[in-house]
């Protein structure tokens, strides 16, 4: 136990993480007491088992698990850099429709949200996988009639090419005017 | 050097005596006597209150030790906005509709969940809150608490001393209570079985059914409320109630005679079970006979239709469930064409979880468990006698059952079976967040009825 301790320690390279996020070392140190918290049997890796525990009173929250953190085991640098996305950005940056800058390696928060919706990733989100997702938010509180139509609706208003699904751009267009990356990023106490 | 013994063993057998006499002196006098005619000295309601107010005293002290521990973890800063709240705004900064009216969904509603959860991953404040509720109802018992760390020194001690006085004290006193009870009523159940039958059988196989199951709710230290006591099933009828543990039995038999059924055990509960059906009708079956649907609803239906009978106690889950829900009730019972009499039973999850998970503990490590936590405390609820009605069929009539008892418990009235079960108590916070949303996407059904 104590020897898988000390090598996370110095698998950290602050250099590297601090260039993906500009965060205090303070604030590492703090993810990293995080991690280890999420982390119960002391691998030095979370997978996605622990991640989904933290997430059980989260309606979606095995899908955000399996959007945002898609490798089997995620490591501290990797565990950094996945929530680095939601940092929030800096006031020269334009809103979402920014090319992703694959330097800081951030991908554009609407991508991000494409993945919550299309589960099998075929870059479309069909009915039936917006039906899951509407389920998964509302639980057993509509009936599946209530449900349907919410979705009909949704997919009227979104589909443009009558394919009887959303596809990225459409998605892109039916959010054009909400402040994604606010709404997305989460802000470090100072 | 024998002499010099003797004196002293005498003493010590004196003293022994004296002391066991004294003891079960109490016993009768406290416990027993009232059981037998149904009174209550109020020994128990006192006891709960002196509890509750130890585990509220306790529990502040406790939740203002981990409030300072959770300070200092807490890297986040979270705006204190609701649900509702959250999600408005992040449409309105979307589209330019009037807000008021258009309360559809948005695909951009997801973010809000999806900021929840990395929230929540980055800084678990919720989780934290949770054991934060977990602790406050940490009734010196750590079984209710797993995921529980040494705090301090004085609470290890308390908790010592608790697990000293339920173990040392209550639960001997307990086990010796519950065998009076086992044996009385196996004891004089046979003895009527010898009285012809007729009214005076009946009469006295009743009171003894109530005293001795009285006994069995005192060794349980068991406190229980009984509402609408104006509902209680009369004969003829079938009693429906909701299932936690095989203490639901005791704790409805004790204040009203039926008829139980259920399967033919071996060992001490078949001969339990062999010596009641002695003084009256109980309806027992062969393990054979249980598979045999027809069967069943035909002796059921027999039971039901001779007046003198008791009313049958049923458990149409099948199976315990949790207590914070109702599952989907077996239609068996609702064919046969009875007045069928609700009965919802709540339990106080402060003093204990009472629920029986049968693939976790058999029932006797069950029982030792009950035994020995600090008490047992209920709410049962008769509720008004319900029948089927024109055009409705089983399944239907079960459901509008279940759901009047749900409502009467305050439980989640589930609509499907199985899997829901192993279920953790903490998918309540989550049903909280999606009751919130659908309040907003769909409205109550009054909102929903009005317009």
């Amino acid at each position: 136990f104590y020897r898988t301790r000390t090598r996370t320690r110095t698998q950290i390279k602050p250099d590297s993480v601090n260039s993906v996020i500009s965060a205090s070392a303070a604030h590492l140190l703090r993810l990293h007491q995080r991690f280890q918290f999420l982390d119960k049997d002391s691998r030095g890796s979370l997978r996605s088992e622990d991640l989904e525990a933290a997430l059980s009173e989260n309606p979606i929250g095995v899908r955000i698990v399996g959007a945002f953190f898609q490798q089997e085991t995620v490591d501290f640098p990797s565990f950094v850099r996945i929530l680095a996305h939601f940092r929030p950005t800096e006031k020269n940056r334009t809103r979402d429709g920014v090319q992703p800058d694959p330097a800081v390696g951030r991908k554009c928060p609407s991508s991000v949200a494409f993945q919550l919706y299309d589960q099998d990733r075929d870059g479309k989100i069909s009915r039936t996988e917006l039906l899951q997702v509407l389920r998964e938010m509302l639980g057993l509180q509509v009936t599946e009639e209530q449900l349907q139509s919410i979705a009909e609706r949704a997919i009227q208003e979104a589909d443009l090419d009558r394919d009887d699904a959303i596809c990225f751009d459409e998605f892109r267009k039916s959010l054009e005017k909400v402040n994604i990356d606010h709404k997305l990023s989460v802000r470090f106490l100072e | 050097m024998e002499l010099f013994f003797n004196p002293f063993d005498n003493l010590l057998c004196i003293l022994l005596g004296i002391s066991f006499t004294v003891w079960v002196t109490l016993l009768l006098v406290f416990i027993i006597v009232p059981a037998i005619f149904g009174v209550s000295f109020g020994i128990r309601r006192l006891y709960m209150k002196t509890l509750l107010k130890i585990f509220e005293v306790r529990a502040r002290c406790l939740s203002i030790y981990f409030s300072l521990l959770v300070n200092e973890l807490t890297i986040i800063a979270k705006e204190p906005t609701s649900l509702e709240e959250e999600i408005k705004e992040i449409r309105r900064s979307g589209s330019n509709k009037d807000l008021d009216s258009a309360s559809e969904f948005e695909m951009s509603d997801i973010f809000y969940f999806a900021r929840r959860g990395v929230e929540s991953i980055m800084d678990d404040e919720v989780t934290k809150r949770f054991s934060a509720e977990e602790l406050e109802s940490w009734n010196l018992l750590t079984r209710s608490n797993n995921n529980f760390h040494y705090i301090s020194l004085r609470l290890t001690v308390l908790w010592g001393l608790g697990l000293l006085i339920r173990y040392g004290i209550l639960l001997p006193l307990r086990v010796t209570l519950a065998f009076t009870g086992v044996s009385l009523l196996v004891f004089l159940t046979s003895l009527i079985g010898l009285l012809q039958n007729g009214r005076m059988k009946n009469v006295l196989s009743e009171k003894v059914h109530l005293m001795c199951y009285r006994i069995c709710v005192r060794a349980l230290t068991a406190i229980i409320t009984y509402h609408d006591s104006e509902n209680k099933p009369k004969n003829g009828g079938i009693c429906v109630a909701n299932h936690t543990s095989p203490i639901d039995v005791i704790i409805l038999a004790s204040d009203g005679c039926y008829a139980m059924v259920g399967q033919i055990h071996g060992g001490l509960m078949g001969l339990i079970q062999r010596a009641m059906v002695k003084a009256c009708p109980h309806i027992w079956f062969e393990r054979s006979e249980v598979k045999d649907r027809h069967l069943v609803a035909k002796r059921l239906s027999n039971h039901i239709q001779d007046k003198s009978k008791l009313p049958i106690l049923i458990f149409p889950e099948g199976t315990c469930i949790n207590n914070t829900s109702v599952m989907m009730f077996k239609k068996g019972s609702f064919d046969i064409g009875a007045t069928v009499y609700p009965v919802a039973i709540k339990y106080d999850p402060r003093f204990g979880d009472a629920f029986w998970n049968s693939s976790k503990f058999g029932m006797v490590s069950y029982l030792l468990r009950m035994m020995s936590s600090w008490a047992i405390v209920c709410s049962v609820w008769y509720l008004p006698p319900m029948s089927r009605e024109e055009g409705e069929d089983a399944v239907q009539f079960a459901n509008r059952v279940k759901s009047a008892i749900a409502r009467k418990g305050g439980l989640v009235d589930l609509l499907w079976d199985g899997g829901l079960k192993r279920e953790k108590v903490k998918d309540t916070f989550k049903e909280e967040q999606q009751k919130l949303y659908s309040k907003m996407l769909v409205g109550t059904q009054e909102d929903r009825s009005r317009s």
